[in-house]
């Protein structure tokens, strides 16, 4: 557990008289992509809100790279749930915002971006507001917009929660080969069983509200994972969903 | 779309408007001709405009300093709005001791406010500024900070993430998703300005539409006042259209949201 680039011990937070986690404890290695899956209103979120520094905890530690994650330091690059473009700023303008924060002036960031507009099929649309463009479109515009910032892991928030069933497929599998492609260390929110199977290295299954870690679940499948209805992958969701569905009574 | 679809599509639009002002003059002409109504009581549209034309030097004489009230009062209007809401952005508790003053001043009856401040402050420009930002102020204030409020909480705690500071959000997010609500309390406000600033010259000036009113009415020429009328409403109206040209060009995203995706 060493070699971890972000750990939680016994993370704790409570709003008032509400428990939202329990106790969390949970790891990501370098270049691995791990899941935290839960029923909605868990407080999935507001782990990453202790991650990203809008909260802080009542309890436990937040470890990043071996030592105690700093207030200054932001090793972090969030993608939340809707994609967050703002309306009024152009394609190329909204995946520059992370850079333009930092400082750097906008005609460098746009420099920076412009080359990978390709990669993220959005080839053209660089002048193009969000509005003219589909909600893949947007998604993937938002992801670009993230992980051009540089940072040492992202958090994915439910990126294709709002994502129609067709679309998300499709962005699940391109964003496994851009995973695959980037060395990407990923840390995805999700309530979606097959998305988190699909995608993930290791899968961490939360209780309902107040959150623990129900289970840690490996999956093992071969990469590329292009066969969604294999027989292992099916096994797999299938025991994910009776966990969730029929939690083991605490003892 | 192509140009000429774009004018026979905007033609359409208005054409309606047109086809209701047009029988409303119409049947006020007929009612003047043929009801036999003295003229100093209800003169026809055809006479209000002949007046209007053959008028054009005083009328244009007293237009002007209705404009310039009109645009200077809104101006500090604006300034003054602009200003209170981003400090109360800031400084949340200053909205509670601020907003009951600024209500306040909104229930005061322009009747009895317009000849006190004309009393204190003279015949001048500075009494009609001041009427003219009474009565807009408040309204673009609201408009402002409700539009602050309506930013979009994930733009927000993504700037935060991305480690801006209150003013780097301020500007990056709740200053442009004001927009629209600042457009809408705009449109609105422009047409108040214009009654004001009338307002309080019918209240005391040397110059302006609002005197010139005043002296028509008590000189038996209810024409002369019509011909005020019409051309306060054509302000009125070229106002309102400069704030929706200024928002098709502040906000070209705006209209995209209607158009075919790729």
């Amino acid at each position: 557990m060493s070699a971890a680039k972000l750990e939680l011990r016994n993370l704790h937070k409570r709003f008032g008289d509400l428990d939202v986690l329990a106790d969390i404890s949970l790891s990501v290695r370098p270049g691995e992509f791990v899941s935290i899956l839960g029923p909605s209103g868990a407080g999935k979120s507001t782990i990453f809100k202790l991650l990203t520094g809008g909260l802080r905890p009542d309890g436990g530690e937040i470890l990043f790279d071996g030592t105690a994650l700093a207030e200054e330091t932001q090793p972090f690059a969030f993608m939340p749930q809707r994609d967050a473009l703002m309306p009024w700023r152009r394609i190329i303008d909204n995946t520059t915002l992370g850079l333009e924060v930092q400082g750097m002036a906008r005609d460098s960031a746009r420099q920076r971006v412009a080359p990978l507009f390709a990669e993220f099929g959005l080839d053209g649309f660089e002048q193009h507001y969000p509005a003219q463009l589909s909600g893949g479109m947007r998604q993937r515009a938002a992801l670009l917009r993230t992980v051009v910032q540089d940072r040492a892991m992202l958090l994915l928030d439910e990126p294709f929660g709002a994502l129609d069933a067709l679309t998300r497929s499709g962005m699940q599998r391109w964003l496994e080969t851009m995973w695959e492609h980037h060395n990407w260390t990923a840390l995805l929110i999700t309530h979606d069983v097959r998305e988190a199977v699909f995608l993930s290295d290791r899968i961490y299954v939360l209780t309902e509200r107040p959150a623990r870690v129900l289970r840690e679940i490996i999956v093992p499948l071969s990469r590329p994972r292009r066969d969604l209805a294999s027989p292992e992958a099916s096994a797999i969701e299938a025991d994910i969903l009776e966990t969730l569905l029929n939690p083991p009574s605490e003892t | 779309m192509s140009t000429s679809r774009a004018i026979a599509s905007s033609l359409g639009r208005i054409a309606p408007a047109l086809l209701s002002v047009g029988t409303l003059i119409l049947a006020w002409e007929a009612y003047a001709r043929l009801s036999g109504i003295s003229p100093t009581t209800l003169p026809a549209p055809s006479r209000v405009i002949a007046q209007a034309v053959q008028n054009w030097p005083a009328l244009l004489e007293n237009t002007l300093p209705t404009i310039s009230a009109t645009l200077l009062g809104f101006a500090c209007s604006l300034a003054a709005a602009f200003i209170f809401s981003v400090l109360i952005d800031f400084f949340k508790p200053l909205r509670r001791a601020l907003f009951p003053v600024f209500i306040i001043s909104q229930t005061l009856p322009l009747v009895a406010i317009a000849p006190l401040i004309v009393l204190w402050f003279g015949f001048g420009l500075a009494p009609k500024i001041m009427l003219v930002a009474l009565v807009t102020f408040f309204p673009m204030l609201v408009a402002l900070v409700q539009g602050y409020a309506a930013t979009e909480e994930d733009i927000e705690s993504l700037l935060a993430s991305m480690g801006a500071s209150p003013m780097r959000i301020f500007l990056l997010a709740r200053l442009p998703s004001s927009l629209p609500y600042f457009f809408a309390g705009l449109r609105i406000s422009i047409t108040y300005a214009v009654v004001g600033a009338i307002f309080a010259e019918y209240a005391g000036a040397a110059k302006g539409l609002g005197i010139y009113i005043l002296n028509a009415k008590n000189n038996f020429r209810p024409d002369l006042v019509l011909a005020a009328v019409l051309i306060s409403a054509t302000l009125t109206l070229v106002l309102f259209g400069i704030t929706i040209l200024i928002q098709r060009l502040a906000m070209p995203w705006d209209k995209l949201a209607a158009e075919r995706k790729p």
